[in-house]
């Protein structure tokens, strides 16, 4: 067997669902185990409510050897076991699988330890993001990834998905951040990645199953690093008359050396929507607004606010504002922090896209955005991380009417394309899951995407966790029809087309 | 493909149809740190050049051949650099063998590592194929992050042909104290001042004088050093480059390398210790007992590395069984005729 066939082959699970129910039985509590629709029904999608699936079963164990016995039952058994946190993630990578088990990680949630010495703190997967920061808060300290959803994501969750935030040019992603995991295989072995040094010899195991969205393993234990709380923060408002000067302004405050703890933009709809929510005091007459905070000690953020002001002023802001105090900074963030809420409230559904561009190629790409407007016929506003490139297009729609369903599933299609077209990537922060897959038939070649299968072939050799999320088996890239094509040459010249 | 890329996969082709192996070889400044240097030195030096480098973007693409300096010596023009601060054990090290190590320097323990910085790969895998992954992009999570894995990994699963670093402007202004304590009290005053909000970018603990550089702007350096006490350090430029390219005669003889939490006491093992990165980073200079070693390093919460002189034909680190078995896995969907460098890292890996 040829071994792009041996990755495209799934393994049919050896048992029924009543078999199944009977082996998980005898390693979990009987309310640790949901097998009815009306139970399982919370659990049949994640944050991206577009996709849904009820599982075979829903496993919520209490403990890491309750994990390895549930990973020990589902290898044996051949059947797929879909890990899940919190359930915010945006791309669908905890959808359930119909023929699996949803291993949900919610009861795994206790605060095991925070070292404030040695700035670190020890957590079971389940426990909120912005739990970690609380407890550490008394000591001064705090976990600097911050998605936005950090008040109900977990922490095994931003682990599995990589997850970022809007502080993550200075103060870097999950990865960045994380120095240890306790890991379970599908064999329902336990190995310790990573340490409380800093680095480890050997592969970096850490790195690799970091963002790797529940195919590799599940994680039960991550010690993540606790920072030092800067002791001010300041952010600047500026407004701009074009989308280009607001871009020029972004490349030149980095130019200048400066690394700012956030900067944001926003496009006008966006400023717009968010206005009528909660009145954050946004310019409305500007096609771009930017906000870029300042942290550190008090010195630090004097100088550091004061050039990026100049910076503004001479990139070609009409009007620039600086927090006064800390109720002023939040309510300036407060729109930007609000814009997908405020979205949804003017419209009944829309997407979230995920891309990431070279920061140069930003007026290009927003101006390809407005034209896929004109295409689909759906609006679309504009939020961005726009110090590090990640771009987040809100596509408006009805999901009660189908045809526009359809059109804003292709405008997101199209989106991620143009990121591609220009050197970025379909997913910056969110993941694949099953909302990107396709796309990644696009970002990677044949041989790119049998390598990830090697490697996923080498933890999971039976493809059991996570089955169709994040990477596409070629037959899948085969269908879907659009292919990686790279100096005119099609990367899938063998296989057959539907 | 170009001309030299196409050359080494034929060679690598070659070598997995024949059952031979190769070893990329950059600068060669780290030939000293291997298990067994085996296989034939591909030489990836002639591959060189910066393919991009946008300074408004925060990366830079280079050819793995391209020497450390000459990168550094762009960055610098742009008002950057490589805040891994990785060693230039010789003029001739590469950025190839510096991911290939991913041993990183001073600013490590503030800034972040080499393997922290690597945004994206071009390598050819033990079947020659020509691969990328992630990119010239701060954030992305699209597929496994195979960029990473191949930081550290020292030519044992493929070849590294391109390598995007994410890089930081230089600090405004920087400043060195110098405090006169033994190595407790050093270990006890590196970690409390992490914990506050201080502008710290580097910390060194010899000869019972412990190093602390500040790097900011101006007044930020100047309210940290009050704050902190200690003398200002004279020539500490030279200070930094001698602990980053370990041109210090601790460096020479036995070393091990320990990556441990940075609160462990002094270690309880014969031998001179510098310590760096807060005291999670512990250069030993001793004869002493590997099985010590390595359990002193394990009881505190990290990992021993043999890095220079003594026996090391026996692994330059202690895998646990499971670990092992994992790794060889991974090597082998990388490598699967073990063409690259066997038995570097470890007489299986």
């Amino acid at each position: 067997m040829g071994k792009q066939e041996r990755f495209d082959q799934l393994v049919q699970p050896l048992v029924d669902k009543h078999e199944l129910i009977r082996r998980l039985s005898a390693v979990l509590k009987p309310d640790c185990l949901l097998y009815d629709a009306e139970d399982m029904r919370p659990y049949e999608c994640d944050g991206l409510s577009a996709y849904t699936q009820l599982p075979m079963v829903v496993a919520l164990p209490e403990n890491e050897a309750q994990v390895q016995a549930v990973m020990r039952v589902c290898h044996a058994a051949r059947v797929p076991v879909v890990a899940r946190g919190a359930g915010t993630g945006l791309s669908g990578g905890a959808m359930p699988h119909a023929q699996g088990v949803t291993l949900g990680l919610s009861k795994l949630k206790k605060i095991l330890e925070i070292d404030p010495v040695a700035r670190m703190a020890r957590v079971q997967p389940g426990v909120r993001n912005l739990a970690i920061s609380d407890a550490a808060a008394p000591y001064g300290l705090y976990y600097a990834p911050d998605p936005s959803s950090q008040i109900a994501c977990s922490i095994g969750g931003n682990v599995a998905e990589n997850s970022g935030g809007v502080h993550c040019l200075k103060y870097g992603l999950t990865v960045h951040n994380v120095q240890k995991v306790r890991f379970v295989t599908i064999e329902g072995e336990l190995l310790e990645l990573g340490g409380d040094g800093l680095d480890n010899p050997g592969y970096d195991l850490l790195a690799l199953i970091t963002g790797s969205e529940g195919l590799l393993g599940v994680t039960t234990e991550i010690t993540v690093k606790l920072l030092p709380t800067p002791v001010k923060a300041q952010v600047v408002l500026a407004a701009f008359s074009s989308l280009v000067d607001a871009g020029n302004a972004v490349a030149n405050i980095i130019g200048a050396g400066i690394i700012p703890a956030g900067l944001e933009m926003m496009d006008k709809p966006a400023v717009h929507a968010v206005e009528q929510f909660v009145h954050a005091g946004y310019p409305l007459d500007a096609e771009a607004i930017l906000l870029c905070e300042s942290d550190g000690t008090p010195e630090e953020v004097e100088n550091e606010i004061a050039r990026v002001s100049e910076i503004m002023r001479t990139s070609g802001a009409f009007e620039i504002r600086t927090s006064r105090d800390d109720a002023e900074r939040l309510k300036f963030w407060s729109g930007r922090k609000s814009a997908f809420p405020a979205v949804g409230r003017i419209v009944p559904d829309y997407f979230c896209m995920d891309g990431t561009i070279p920061k140069r190629r930003l007026a290009e790409v927003l101006d390809g955005i407005s034209k896929l407007q004109d295409t689909h016929q759906l609006r679309c506003a504009n939020v961005f991380h726009a110090g590090d490139g990640n771009l987040h297009p809100l596509i408006m729609f009805d999901a009660n009417d189908d045809a526009q369903l359809q059109r804003a599933k292709q405008f997101g299609s199209d989106i991620l394309r143009l990121c591609i077209e220009v050197g970025g990537t379909v997913t910056g922060e969110h993941g694949v899951g099953i909302e990107k897959i396709n796309e990644m038939c696009i970002q990677f070649g044949q041989a790119e995407l049998l390598q990830f299968h090697a490697i996923k072939h080498a933890f999971d050799a039976f493809a059991l966790l996570n089955p169709g999320k994040a990477v596409p088996t070629l037959r899948r890239c085969a269908e879907f029809g659009a292919m990686h094509v790279h100096r005119g040459q099609t990367k899938f010249p063998e296989l057959p087309r539907f | 493909m170009t001309d030299l890329v196409s050359e080494f996969s034929q060679r690598v082709q070659a070598a997995a149809k024949q059952g031979s192996a190769l070893r990329p070889r950059g600068g060669g400044s780290k030939d000293f740190h291997a298990c067994k240097l085996g296989g034939e030195p591909l030489d990836v030096s002639g591959y060189q050049g910066i393919v991009n480098y946008d300074p408004t973007e925060l990366i830079i693409t280079a050819k793995a051949g391209t020497p450390i300096c000459d990168i550094e010596a762009t960055l610098a023009e742009g008002g950057q650099m490589l805040a891994c601060e990785p060693p230039r054990l010789s003029a001739g090290s590469t950025l190839g063998g510096c991911v290939a190590a991913g041993w990183s320097g001073p600013r490590r323990a503030y800034a972040g590592s080499v393997r922290d910085f690597v945004l994206g790969t071009r390598i050819l895998n033990g079947r020659g194929e020509d691969l990328r992954f992630g990119g010239e992009v701060m954030k992305n999570v699209a597929g496994f992050d195979l960029s990473r894995l191949m930081t550290g990994s020292f030519g044992t699963l493929g070849l590294i042909l391109e390598v995007s670093l994410k890089v930081l402007p230089r600090p405004l202004q920087e400043l060195t104290l110098r405090f006169d304590l033994d190595e407790a009290h050093a270990i006890a005053a590196m970690n409390a001042w992490a914990a506050q909000p201080l502008p710290l970018s580097g910390t060194a603990w010899f000869d019972n004088k412990l190093y602390v550089r500040l790097s900011g702007p101006e007044p930020a350096v100047r309210a940290a050093k009050e704050k902190m006490g200690g003398e200002p350090q004279s020539d500490a430029q030279a200070l930094w480059t001698s602990v980053r390219d370990q041109t210090l005669p601790h460096f020479s003889g036995t070393l091990w390398r320990l990556s441990i939490k940075s609160t462990t006491p002094a270690l309880n093992l014969p031998g001179k210790s510098l310590l760096e990165w807060n005291g999670a980073l512990r250069w030993l200079n001793s004869a002493a007992d590997a099985t010590a070693v390595h359990a002193a390093a394990r009881k505190a919460g990290g990992h021993a590395l043999r890095y220079r002189g003594g026996d090391l034909s026996q692994g330059l680190f202690q895998p646990d069984p499971a670990m092992l078995k994992l790794q060889q896995r991974i090597m082998a969907a990388l490598d699967p005729d073990n063409v690259f460098s066997p038995a570097r890292l470890h007489p299986s890996l």
